[in-house]
């Protein structure tokens, strides 16, 4: 199996998709209620992920 | 009258939600085939089994159970008991040999975390795949 050498960034987006994925499809009742809650999960994390990023290299200075 | 409408909606369908959780457990979104949500089991079949695979091509180590102070115990048997959650993947990686040394470097610390992730989001769908075969839900 080939190894895959990926960035934090590219692994926490990857990591992002795949569990608002998930929390899209168990969580709610309609299809597009699933979609948007979803995407709205994808966008928190990325939010979240940059924010972090952010605060972590200011605090480093 | 009314009240007897009330209590025949609030009954939940017989359905026998132990076979449905354990293949939930074995092959991720099994039971939401099974309950005739092939749309939703599919989605998360696909995203269980990239995420484990991407743990796989990262390296991630599989956990060992192991007991000593409070954190290396809730680390490890939680560890195990996340990857032991992805069902069939697991077993059949610990099965072929897989067997990852806990190594430094982000790229191995990500992939043991997906392999954890993997198990944990397959443990949300066994509660959802229960929940409508109970009618608790659709």
């Amino acid at each position: 199996m080939p190894k895959m050498n990926l960035s934090h960034f590219e692994a926490a987006i990857l990591f992002a998709l795949f569990s608002s994925v998930v929390l899209g499809v168990i969580t709610k009742r309609t299809d597009s209620e699933r979609l948007r809650y979803g995407v709205r999960c994808f966008a928190y994390f990325v939010a979240a992920l940059i924010g972090l990023g952010w605060l972590m290299k200011l605090g480093h200075g | 009258m009314a009240t007897n409408v009330k209590t025949q909606a609030a009954a939940p369908p017989a359905r026998n939600w132990y076979g449905i959780v354990f293949l939930a457990w074995l092959v991720p979104g099994a039971g939401h085939f099974l309950l005739k949500r092939p749309g939703r089991g599919a989605l998360l079949l696909a995203s269980v089994a990239i995420m484990f695979l991407l743990g796989l091509m990262m390296r991630g180590a599989m956990f060992q159970p192991q007991t000593g102070d409070v954190l290396t115990t809730i680390i490890y048997c939680g560890g195990f008991l996340g990857d032991l959650a992805s069902g069939l993947f697991y077993l059949l990686t610990v099965w072929l040999g897989y067997s990852q040394p806990d190594m430094p470097g982000h790229v191995h610390d990500y992939g043991t975390k997906f392999l954890v992730a993997a198990g944990l989001l397959n443990i949300l769908a066994m509660v959802d795949a229960y929940e409508i075969a109970t009618g608790e839900k659709e």
